[in-house]
């Protein structure tokens, strides 16, 4: 009996992999479940023979995760902070990858009026001005970043009102919460596009095609002077291999289980 | 209804494709909780049973701190090993964050007060005969509380059961220091919160099913090794 605890114990020890040879990528939920990585990274890992092992979580966190050296590469859509991240010593090596675009969505039932408006803002105002209920991620996300954007352009403080939820929770998730409560919300066109015919949503494309939701992707490595652990030299070669002609290629090649194209590569 | 019976369905078909990555899911949060629990045993067997047997100062005091602990919300021991492990912590230097090995010891950690707590409840349950007359017959301190945890074997296997139970339950704690990672750190609990996260009910649900099959089966194999004496704690 001993002997089977022993062995049974060994086994466990050894079965439990304690490293791994791999980098570190923080990335965003809604890039990790739109399915890209899955399709790309065997790809990356055929060519170089490296694993990339991403964590998925809201885009600030990616951001403060990879500043504390829990991560060798960021890939995350907020240029702004990552541009900032780069000017305070955090990063190096940016590049642009990829775009897609927002949404605004809202109850099915709800008029055609709003793309007439013209301006994504414009269409923020209305919603505020009539207190249409509107859910917001609420998570420091790339998402959450571009909709507080839109509504410092429209000249609004959502905060505090009854109408204006915020659910601190993934896309998918925030999206039915939307549609069960008959309220707005912006989404990425990735997302969206997932959830639409699912028969989760009863909701709609309400304005689309503003250059202002235009959604920027980048990638950069973690700057190897504040975290000498960082793995540079497969992080940099990760970064060369997303803006190569094969790395762009396996991007724009990339459609989701319903033929659509979600990303397109725009590394030039 | 329908959407009940649809799961159920799924989760047979998803059981008998034996499917690479479901297999490796949970064969994975097998060794995790295993060997997580193991650690925990090692740690906690000694202590429930010397509060138990002996007369330490503070006694009422540790356990006391040992119930409370057994109520430790996972999550937020994911976020103190993760503050740990973490590259700016003080036990960045071993890169564990984000492996297998940070899960265990996230887990290892909640399942030793469990352990400590259930195993000392047994031990006080035994008739202190037992000590009484092993010591009178020449016995050590260790060879006599050996005896009591002889006696106590069944509440102890079902304190580790209990234990066992737990790990495998939870996401909080796993999901921070894991990170999630396809086909290094995705467990049974973390694959369901992803897949209800993006809409995947039925896959969700089915892996729910499954979850509760696979502890079934670790509880039923325990407790027939128990009946046909393959467990006789020497």
């Amino acid at each position: 009996m001993k002997r089977v605890m022993l062995v049974l114990a060994t086994f466990m020890l050894l079965a439990i992999p304690a490293f791994a040879e791999r980098i570190i990528c923080a990335s965003t939920t809604s890039t990790q479940n739109s399915g890209l990585f899955d399709f790309i990274l065997p790809i990356f890992k055929k060519t170089t023979g490296i694993d990339v092992h991403v964590i998925a979580v809201g885009t600030g966190a990616a951001l403060e995760m990879a500043k504390r050296g829990d991560a060798d590469v960021v890939f995350v859509h907020a240029k702004d902070l990552e541009l900032q991240g780069i000017k305070e010593g955090h990063f190096i090596n940016r590049h642009d990858v990829m775009y897609n675009d927002f949404v605004i969505v809202g109850p099915r039932s709800s008029g055609s009026g709003f793309q007439g408006l013209g301006k994504a803002s414009n269409v923020f105002v209305k919603i505020a001005d009539k207190k249409y209920p509107f859910v917001s991620r609420g998570d420091n996300s790339g998402t959450h970043r571009k909709e507080l954007s839109l509504w410092g352009k429209a000249g609004i403080s959502p905060k505090g009102n009854d109408w204006y939820m915020e659910v601190g929770q993934g896309m998918s998730k925030s999206l039915r919460i939307a549609s069960e409560k008959h309220a707005y919300s912006i989404t990425d066109r990735g997302t969206w596009l997932s959830i639409k015919d699912s028969g989760l949503l009863d909701m709609k494309i309400v304005f689309e095609g503003d250059p202002l939701l235009f959604n920027q992707y980048g990638v950069m490595a973690v700057n190897p002077d504040k975290h000498s652990h960082v793995k540079i030299r497969e992080a940099m070669a990760f970064i060369e291999w997303l803006i190569s002609e094969e790395g762009q290629a396996a991007i724009g090649s990339f459609k989701d289980g319903k033929g659509n194209q979600l990303f397109t590569p725009n590394a030039n | 209804m329908d959407f009940i019976l649809e799961s159920t369905k799924q989760a047979f078909l998803l059981i008998t494709s034996f499917d690479n990555e479901l297999v490796s899911i949970i064969v994975l949060s097998l060794k995790v909780s295993g060997l997580a629990l193991f650690l925990a045993t090692i740690i906690g067997l000694p202590i429930g049973t010397a509060i138990g047997l002996y007369r330490i100062k503070g006694h009422s005091f540790i356990i006391t701190v040992l119930h409370t602990m057994m109520g430790l919300p996972p999550v937020t021991v994911g976020l103190f090993v993760y503050l740990f492990l973490s590259r700016s912590g003080p036990l960045g230097f071993l890169g564990f964050l984000y492996t297998p090995a940070a899960m265990v010891i996230a887990q290892m950690i909640l399942a030793a007060p469990i352990v400590a707590s259930l195993v000392h409840s047994a031990i006080i349950n035994v008739d202190p005969v037992i000590k009484q007359a092993s010591i009178t017959l020449g016995a050590t301190p260790i060879q006599a509380s050996m005896a009591v945890i002889r006696e106590a074997r069944y509440g102890i296997i079902s304190s580790l059961l209990a234990g066992f139970g737990r790990l495998m339950a939870e996401v909080g704690a796993v999901i921070i220091v894991g990170g999630n990672i396809a086909g290094y750190t995705r467990v049974m609990t973390t694959t369901i919160a992803l897949e209800t996260d993006k809409g995947n009910f039925e896959l969700a649900v089915a892996l729910g099913i499954v979850l509760l099959l696979v502890s079934f089966m670790v509880n039923a194999a325990t407790h027939y090794a128990q009946r046909t004496s393959l467990i006789p704690l020497t």
